[in-house]
């Protein structure tokens, strides 16, 4: 089953972040190494004004994928509210990934002002990608403000921490088991990112991780085979651990080569 | 070897070294630069002007670190005013892992502690306990050394003719170095902005450049004569060359003060913004089209890379040798 948000197919469940890269030309080597069919793009800073980053906007364009757009910085409603708006003008796209920012410590999700923003813009005929805590309640406030998809944050951003809270991570995806869910920010190895992706996340968003390898491309492609495994793992229905052993070849009948030697 | 009619377009840190290396090999060099005033149309007039090959490795070829440790050579043999007395790269106790990884990415540093960042800088003493020292690196003034090679330029017996972008008649060549102005013809170069901030004080005293690792604004410091310090520079996907915005400000000024907080008491001389040329892959190229040669894409590099560049060109004219990784 091909991954799906708001009813476009996404040949990939790796989302990659488009910043930090050490040049255009290893961003982009890296996304095609990796196989991700959706970038997400920064407003505020790489391609606004007046389209005076067109330049790397070319290089974008270039790569053929989907393009989410962010509202990375935007600490008030207001503030997230206007760059979309920018946003959808200058990518000609109505997703948006909604970042309301509590402080510039950790970048953790304002919630109350994320649910507000989220409401403004489905109303507004934005396709609305929050980036959220796992916090349930907020999880439901932002599907009831029309949100289709949900981001909760694995760890804080380019933390490269894995996933802070399994078991609340665990919990969201049981209770929203038809809702796209992408873990977004704080995954720091492939290892995390299958985590995730064997709990039955949709798919892993992330940028430090890759940008900031030593080897960005052959990362790339790491991450891109941590997710599929994940994913695969997911599908397939892991083992229940137990306590005790349980021998993986009957033990009836097998001849004890021991004892002679006693 | 065959004297040349050579025209140099632009004098920013690329055609300067240009002009200045091919007169001095003996052919006949006109610069043209298309601004009355010198430098005010150059994006090097607003550099750090840092001779780093080694930092400058963080994320790029080798081929910036070889080509840099050339041109050092170049700039100690030219500029007496060059000065090396290396690098400090320092990060605030909750960004020691971006130590790590620069230390992991970078070559030619070696670890100091606490005691040995004192010695080196006595101002920073108990600030920090850890850091990078790269003894072989150095910078210049970009307000004196651009000058200087203009000097040189004219003193090595080429023309210079500014508020003109006519290439004289009978040239032999173009060595085209006109930097984001030639993206007409470079259709890969792009922008990317470079914001900084000169600020004075005499409250503190370095005696290099100190470069400040941090996740997001990885800023640097760099002391000039008469206590001023210029800090750089900010790297925006843009080609937008107006003023400094807010946020960059605060970005620059917050760098200086985390560095001392006596830099708090600072005076704001100026702050500045240029577009730098950079191909996809933010390295510099020679690109060769019959007689008009473009030297292009020294993205944030320009002092570091301009003067081997040139080499590499003047030995290109005289002999045809194409370094692989530069020419195209």
């Amino acid at each position: 089953m091909m991954l799906e948000f708001y009813g476009t197919e996404i040949g990939s469940r790796l989302l990659i972040g488009t910043a930090l890269y050490p040049s255009p030309q290893i961003l982009s080597d890296a996304v095609v190494a990796s196989g991700s069919k959706l970038v997400t793009v920064s407003v505020r800073r790489e391609a606004a004004r007046a389209r005076s980053g067109q330049g790397f906007w070319e290089l974008i364009k270039q790569l053929d994928v989907h393009v989410l757009p962010n509202t990375a910085g935007c600490k008030t409603v207001k503030e997230a509210v206007t760059t979309a708006q920018m946003a959808r003008e200058l990518f000609e796209t109505d997703w948006i990934k909604l970042e309301v920012i509590a402080n510039d410590d950790t970048l953790q999700p304002e919630v109350f002002g994320l649910v507000e923003a989220a409401r403004i813009l489905n109303e507004d005929g934005f396709k609305v990608f929050p980036y959220m805590t796992e916090d349930l309640g907020v999880a439901e406030k932002l599907v009831g403000a029309g949100c289709e998809v949900l981001m909760p944050w694995g760890a804080p951003i380019g933390s490269g921490q894995g996933l802070a809270n399994p078991s609340a991570m665990k919990t969201m995806r049981a209770y929203f088991p038809d809702i796209p869910l992408v873990v977004d920010a704080g995954i720091g190895a492939p290892s995390h990112a299958a985590f995730a992706m064997e709990m039955g996340y949709d798919a892993i968003l992330l940028n430090t991780a890759i940008a900031k390898a030593g080897d960005p491309v052959k990362m790339g492609r790491a991450f891109s085979q941590a997710i599929e495994a994940g994913r695969l793992a997911y599908e397939s229905g892991l083992m229940e651990p137990r306590d005790m052993a349980s021998p993986s070849t009957p033990v009836a009948g097998t001849p004890f080569f021991n004892i002679d030697s006693a | 070897m065959s004297r040349k009619k050579i025209t140099v377009q632009g004098a920013g840190i690329c055609g300067l070294w240009h002009a200045l290396t091919l007169a001095k090999a003996g052919h006949a060099v006109t610069l043209i630069e298309r601004s009355e005033k010198p430098f005010t149309d150059a994006c090097s007039q607003y550099a750090g002007a840092m001779l780093s090959p080694f930092c400058e490795e963080e994320g790029t070829e080798p081929l910036n670190r070889d080509l840099g440790l050339r041109s050092l050579e170049l700039w100690l043999e030219t500029y007496p005013d060059t000065r090396v007395q290396g690098s400090l790269v320092i990060a605030q106790a909750r960004d020691l892992r971006e130590l790590d990884r620069f230390a992991r990415v970078t070559e030619g540093h070696e670890r100091v502690d606490g005691k040995r960042i004192a010695d080196l800088e006595p101002e920073l003493e108990g600030r920090y306990e850890t850091g990078l020292y790269i003894a072989q690196e150095g910078h210049v003034s970009p307000h004196d050394a651009l000058p200087f090679l203009l000097e040189a330029v004219r003193g090595a017996g080429a023309d210079v003719h500014l508020g003109t972008d006519t290439i004289p008649d009978k040239s032999d060549l173009v060595i085209d170095c006109r930097g984001l102005a030639a993206r007409d013809d470079l259709t890969k170069l792009r922008g990317v902005r470079g914001e900084r901030a000169i600020i004075r004080t005499g409250e503190v005293t370095l005696n290099r450049q100190v470069r400040l690792l941090h996740p997001r604004f990885p800023l640097y410091v760099v002391p000039w004569s008469e206590n001023r310090f210029m800090i750089g520079a900010t790297q925006i996907e843009s080609d937008e060359t107006g003023p400094v915005t807010v946020r960059s400000a605060l970005e620059l000024l917050s760098t200086a003060y985390a560095l001392h907080p006596a830099f708090g008491e600072a005076e704001i001389l100026e702050f500045g913004a240029g577009a730098r040329p950079a191909f996809p892959d933010n390295q510099p190229r020679i690109v060769v089209k019959n007689t008009h040669i473009h030297v292009n894409g020294l993205y944030r590099n320009g002092y570091l890379l301009a003067p081997a560049l040139a080499e590499l060109t003047a030995r290109y004219i005289v002999s045809g040798e194409t370094h692989p990784e530069v020419f195209c």
